[in-house]
């Protein structure tokens, strides 16, 4: 049940992309507002059609403009969360839900139930939109999606519109419920962070075009999509389990190489997460420092160097199975005198982690 | 009091309601939503009734449905007798007439539904014709009742028109707005005043209806 998309336009916006996300698959399709990754996401569901285009889904061709076939969007069967959410404002949240469904399912109420309790609403099903907050519009568009069985879930800047503690609510609620889901998901973001979350692969849009593509950790340390996306948005995403909140208000994880301590996290121990170190927030070092206020010290071993254009390079750093990010100097690499297989400490303050960068495993 | 009058009258507004009620949604809501070459021209034409004089707009509805016209012709071949100075022939005129009524706040209404709420329609699996009926027109039925209601209200008053496509033909064409000019030009004021004062009545609880409606409306939205 995979997807496969390809799009060439050159009015209104220059576009020329082409991906494939599997089924369960979650891709990001990540770029600045105005890079087209919006008219994509609208291509695949039918409201709009790119001048050249093919979308295939499960092996059903619900668009080629070579042959000719041009599905209407109510014959896809697509679920789709707006980045306003776009829920019907007469109807109650189970009715949204149940407007969604296709007329052969038997208990459509129960069923709305069902899907409004999987996105956390029970209880709010005979509320209208105008009487629930925005993330709880967000879960009944998201229950809304998923009513209509769809062969492909499509999210457009699906958090932009809700404030920050909300956003980092429902990022843990898509993870957990990605477990359910086992069609493609197409995710629409500027939000590299959550991206980086949320998706298995991502692409990076620039100007309509792919400038990068892969997985997660591929593109994540591809020079080109971070010139695109920001240098600053460079980070790792390093596996941790948490250990024990301490009485000093931080959290104890546990990591392949050690114990990482942040803020507190709002986990029980023996919860399974991820945390997002940002490259330029590492400081290497080659003997263990002392004397140091940081507490983060984490053992590791050079992966390897990759230099761009600029004054800086990114080292990568094995730590177990896993890698840590680190921009540093030119300059500060030759004093070093780092090169591959060397054994490095990266430091990092507890204070550098925001709280949004901590979610929860997929 | 001239009953007939107000019978006919009534009955026009009813029968001009009646059939620009689907003129109205499927009108507005293309004028809305589409984008077609010639569409500008579209709504200046239907706005056109706005502006023009009713004497002078009667003037061209009455050469056009004339005896001698083949609006005419083929209206007598049909159904054996003229269009004009007929009940039928007030009809056509009404209907013509109040195409800016019918269409333009039906058309705000269609507008005022959000695009995305439209495509989510759409992509919830709703045909065209279910979107229409699930979403589009409950959300825009406010545009479509201030349309029938100004149409009804509107025919009730009209005077140039009815005038000049139907004469004052008792219990054919005279409406209530006719009558009561004729009673004013035979002195009758106190048939007049009654007659003005039922129509003022008619109007009032049209627009308090409609107001008490979209109220309602209004609170299950917001």
């Amino acid at each position: 049940m995979s997807l496969d998309v390809m799009a060439r336009a050159e009015a209104p916006i220059p576009l020329a992309a082409e991906f494939r996300v599997d089924p369960g698959e979650l891709l990001a399709l990540v770029g600045h507002s105005g890079s087209g990754k919006t008219t994509l996401l609208r291509s695949i569901a039918g409201l709009w059609r790119p001048e050249e285009a093919r979308v295939r889904v499960n092996g059903d061709t619900w668009l080629d403009t070579e042959t000719g076939v041009d599905l209407p969007p109510h014959r896809r069967r697509v679920g789709i969360v707006f980045q306003n959410f776009a829920l019907f404002p007469h109807m109650t949240a189970a009715q949204n839900v149940m407007a969604a469904m296709a007329r052969g399912v038997a208990a459509p109420r129960v069923e709305a139930e069902r899907l409004l309790e999987l996105v956390n609403l029970a209880g709010y099903a005979e509320r209208r939109p105008a009487a629930l907050s925005g993330g709880q519009q967000q879960r009944v568009a998201l229950a809304r999606a998923l009513a209509r069985q769809p062969q492909a879930l499509l999210l457009d800047e699906p958090f932009s519109a809700v404030d920050r503690a909300t956003r980092e609510k429902l990022h843990g609620e898509i993870v957990a419920l990605r477990a359910h889901l086992n069609m493609p998901v197409v995710l629409v973001t500027h939000d590299v962070n959550e991206a980086q979350f949320l998706a298995d692969r991502m692409v990076v849009i620039e100007k309509g075009r792919v400038l990068s593509a892969g997985s997660t950790a591929e593109v994540m340390s591809d020079p080109a999509a971070l010139r695109a996306m920001g240098l600053r948005e460079l980070a790792a995403m390093l596996p941790a389990t948490v250990a024990e909140h301490s009485a000093d208000g931080l959290t104890r994880l546990d990591t392949a190489t050690g114990p990482l301590y942040l803020p507190r996290i709002e986990a029980s121990p023996g919860a399974r997460l991820r945390v997002r170190i940002m490259a330029h927030e590492v400081i290497l070092s080659r003997a263990r420092p002392e004397g140091l206020s940081a507490q983060n010290i984490l053992a590791g071993r050079v992966a390897r160097i990759v230099a761009g254009e600029g004054p800086a390079v990114l080292v990568h750093i094995a730590v177990g199975e896993d890698e840590i990010l680190a921009r540093i100097t030119r300059r500060a690499l030759a004093d070093l005198g780092l090169a591959p297989g060397d054994t490095v400490h990266a430091i990092l303050k507890i204070m550098s982690v925001a709280r949004d960068h901590v979610a929860g495993a997929v | 009091m001239d009953w007939d009058a107000l019978r006919l009258s009534l009955s026009l507004a009813a029968w001009t309601v009646a059939i620009l009620l689907p003129v109205s949604v499927l009108a507005g809501r293309a004028l809305a939503y589409r984008r077609f070459a010639g569409k500008g021209l579209v709504e200046a034409l239907v706005m056109l009734p706005l502006v023009l004089p009713p004497t002078v707009f009667g003037f061209y509805l009455l050469v056009a449905f004339g005896r001698n016209s083949p609006i005419g012709q083929f209206w007598q071949e049909m159904f054996g007798h003229q269009l004009v100075f007929t009940f039928e022939g007030l009809v056509v005129a009404s209907v013509i007439f109040n195409l800016p009524f019918a269409i333009q706040p039906a058309q705000r209404g269609f507008e005022a539904v959000p695009r995305d709420v439209r495509e989510a329609a759409a992509c919830c699996g709703m045909s065209p014709l279910a979107a229409l009926w699930r979403v589009e027109l409950p959300l825009a039925w406010p545009g479509v009742m201030t349309a029938m209601v100004l149409t009804f209200a509107h025919t009730l008053g009209e005077f140039g028109i009815v005038l000049m496509v139907g004469g004052a033909i008792p219990g054919e064409t005279r409406t209530v707005a006719i009558a009561i000019y004729d009673r004013v030009q035979a002195f009758d004021m106190e048939a007049a005043g009654l007659m003005a004062a039922v129509l003022v009545g008619i109007s009032l609880f049209t627009i308090a209806v409609t107001y008490a409606l979209s109220a309602r409306v209004g609170r299950r939205l917001s």
